[in-house]
């Protein structure tokens, strides 16, 4: 998949200034119980998390399944609506909307779902699944409408005749390109994928990715991308978040997550991956985490993740990491975590793979070094990149392995 | 990378007519025997039921005094005589009372299916799509309804609205329609609610309130063409139970009144010469019996061809 894909660090995509702005968003769901629907608790699905989204740029959002990353993700758009915290879109507050102003903002901001089955009304035509946002919002009528859908469907590699198509006709992935299909109806600037290409076969799954990445550069899209597939993300990021339990605990980009993660849970997260490599596999440090996720509706005082924090065990059980929520700080340039000891685990190397040391090599010894020098010179253009687009850049660039 | 062939492989299918949902659950229904069976006598039944004043032989209250003076005032006994299926002790042509029982046996499916709809669907809707504590009181009254007796429910309501003018409403008839389904909406809306419950978090759902589109245009498009399946079901399934309810009501005296005879009074009629002229009950208890048959073949060959699950497995 990598090897396949468009770089996610083009040049060309211009990042600019904040286009959303997430501030102490908080989604709780209320557990009723009794005939009464008495509220007995709350499920702290997404609690106290702040990040911003710049215009052009895709932030990654990673994490276990139900540490809120769906939520977050409908959140943002409003389509869940917070307990507390303010969602700021290019400036405007989603919550202080009215419906007519929030249908209105609908336009620039759509989401794409992971199920491809469940996400298409299977008693609508392709044409009248992808006309409907057309005709909410009078963006097209009559022949020009026909016309806008066909043209649609040609964007997204579908065949323009297949309008009178029901959903149950296609298989996933190209169902999965009818709802790309439909969120960029209304072309929106801002998109959240939430986990578009988990359900997918591996085979389509790039097939799927390279879809978003064009289209990203071809109409300068921000995206919110949500996945449980660390590679998947840090393929096609130009941040990542890691949420654990409904918090923020790493936010950075992709080369300060991968190779120096800054948050004991990131580098646990890490060490779940699998490398396609013998030797660097068997030579990385790795720790296995025990026990099952808290329950959001009764998370652990102070750090969520203390309970099976190894670095908490190594350093002793410090009691700050018990009684004290930490905040997400910021720990290199661009790059935050939320751990009282970020800088004990920055030093670690729990979890990281070592692949770019330890090349496998095919082919003549001539054509390998050859090959190796293209991809070397490639890193170090992207690693300018990555430089140019976070400033100053951090000391956790991969040009260490270089 | 084989990016944008998907579209492209095959070109030939594209000629090809278009299957909607619709569509594929109209041919397995017609490819199951039994469905198509009940189908068919469903539509003879509703035919009968509105033809049945005009083919009739005889007006159903007509007596034929002569005919059964000469037959020692008893029955007349079936296929021997000018009137086919024989006569009751009072002279009057069975197969015509049965033709006027069928209409009223129709209009109990189709009454009180409608009124199950009518307070079925709006409670069902509203407790799904509010939530919250709407939702706890009307399934809560639900409930309370349920658990009340149907008969004792009926037979009350007969009683104390009978001298009123919609008691008297249709020969007496309405009254006992509407009771029948006041006791009857109750497992519609909870399949109303459970339906959209369900579909209410799906993700086409989601994505229309992301695109903007009205709760009203959210319920009307999405919600309830994806429920419709369930729902004609069970108002297929339900209509049975209608029609027996009331040919129970009618065997002990609800409903019906004389001349008019609904095929549970032409039961009870004929009960008391049961081993002279078994005829008296045995046709229109067939009657009744066809029809139930008929609607349940019917009902479950819609469950079957309607239900995605089972999709492709025949």
């Amino acid at each position: 998949m990598t090897a396949a894909a468009t770089d996610p660090a083009t040049p060309a995509r211009q990042i600019g200034e904040t286009l959303i702005d997430v501030d102490r968003l908080k989604v709780h769901f209320p557990i009723l119980s009794g005939i009464f629907q008495r509220e007995s608790g709350r499920v702290r699905a997404v609690d106290d998390i702040s990040f911003e989204i710049r215009k052009g740029e895709t932030l990654g959002l990673v994490g276990e399944s139900g540490c809120g990353k769906s939520t977050t993700g409908r959140a943002v758009i409003r389509l869940r609506n917070p307990t507390a915290g303010t969602v700021r879109f290019d400036g405007h507050d989603l919550m202080d909307l009215s419906r007519g102003e929030l249908r209105k903002m609908r336009r620039r901001m759509q989401i794409i779902f992971q199920d491809p089955y469940s996400s298409l009304n299977p008693r609508m035509t392709v044409g009248s699944i992808i006309s409907e946002p057309l005709e909410t919002h009078d963006l097209a009528a009559g022949k020009a409408r026909i016309e806008r859908v066909r043209e649609l469907l040609a964007l997204v590699g579908l065949n323009p005749n297949y309008t009178d198509r029901y959903p149950h006709e296609f298989s996933g992935g190209q169902r999965q390109r009818i709802g790309v299909a439909r969120a960029l109806a209304v072309e929106p600037e801002f998109i959240v994928c939430d986990e578009p290409i988990s359900a997918l076969d591996v085979s389509i799954q790039a097939q799927v990715l390279n879809l978003l990445v064009e289209l990203r550069e071809k109409f300068g899209l921000t995206y919110l991308f949500i996945a449980h597939d660390l590679s998947v993300v840090r393929h096609i990021s130009d941040r990542v978040a890691v949420m654990y339990l409904g918090k923020l605990v790493e936010l950075g980009p992709p080369s300060a997550i991968y190779d120096a993660p800054g948050h004991p849970y990131t580098r646990a997260l890490l060490s779940a991956v699998p490398i396609p490599d013998p030797k660097a596999e068997r030579r990385r440090k790795r720790v296995i985490l025990t026990g099952d996720v808290p329950s959001p509706a009764n998370p652990p005082d102070g750090c969520r993740f203390h309970p099976r924090c190894w670095l908490y065990e190594r350093l002793g059980r410090p009691e700050q990491c018990r009684t004290e929520d930490p905040e997400l700080r910021t720990v290199a340039t661009d790059h935050r975590a939320a751990c009282h000891f970020a800088e004990e685990a920055l030093q670690s190397d729990i979890g990281v793979a070592h692949m770019a040391t330890d090349k496998v090599r095919h082919g003549t010894p001539q054509s390998a070094t050859a090959g190796l020098a293209a991809e070397h010179a490639a890193e170090a253009s992207a690693a300018a990149a990555a430089l140019d687009d976070s400033g100053t850049g951090s000391p956790n660039e991969p040009s260490a392995e270089v | 990378m084989p990016n944008r062939t998907e579209a492209l492989e095959k070109p030939a299918v594209a000629v090809r007519r278009s299957a909607s949902l619709w569509g594929d659950a109209w041919r397995r229904l017609i490819r199951n025997r039994l469905a198509v069976v009940g189908g068919v006598l469903v539509v003879t039944f509703f035919s009968l039921a509105i033809l049945g004043p005009f083919i009739a032989p005889y007006e159903y209250q007509a007596q034929h005094l002569q005919e059964i003076l000469a037959n020692n005032n008893r029955p007349i006994a079936p296929f021997g005589s000018e009137f086919f299926l024989g006569t009751d002790n009072l002279g009057r042509d069975l197969l015509s009372r049965l033709l006027d029982g069928a209409q009223i046996s129709m209009t109990v499916a189709l009454v009180v299916q409608a009124v199950v709809l009518l307070i079925g669907l709006p409670i069902g809707a509203a407790a799904a799509w509010f939530g919250g504590r709407v939702d706890t009181y009307l399934m809560r009254f639900t409930d309370v309804i349920y658990a009340f007796p149907d008969l004792l429910f009926i037979i009350l309501l007969s009683v104390a609205f009978r001298e009123t003018f919609f008691g008297k409403a249709m020969n007496g008839l309405l009254l006992v329609f509407v009771a029948i389904g006041l006791t009857a909406w109750v497992g519609m809306a909870r399949l109303v609610r459970g339906q959209l419950l369900s579909l209410k978090e799906t993700e086409f759902v989601e994505a229309a309130r992301a695109i903007g589109v009205s709760d009203f245009r959210i319920v009307t498009r999405h919600l309830l063409p994806n429920a419709m399946g369930p729902m004609i079901v069970a108002v297929t399934l339900g209509i049975p139970g209608a029609i027996l309810a009331e040919a129970t009501l009618a065997f002990i005296g609800i409903g019906a009144q004389a001349p008019r005879a609904s095929w549970g009074s032409l039961v009870a009629n004929g009960q008391p010469f049961l081993r002279s002229s078994p005829h008296l009950v045995i046709f229109p208890a067939l009657a009744v019996a066809t029809a139930l048959i008929s609607f349940t073949f019917l009902g479950d060959g819609l469950r079957d061809a309607l239900d995605p699950k089972l999709k492709g497995k025949q």
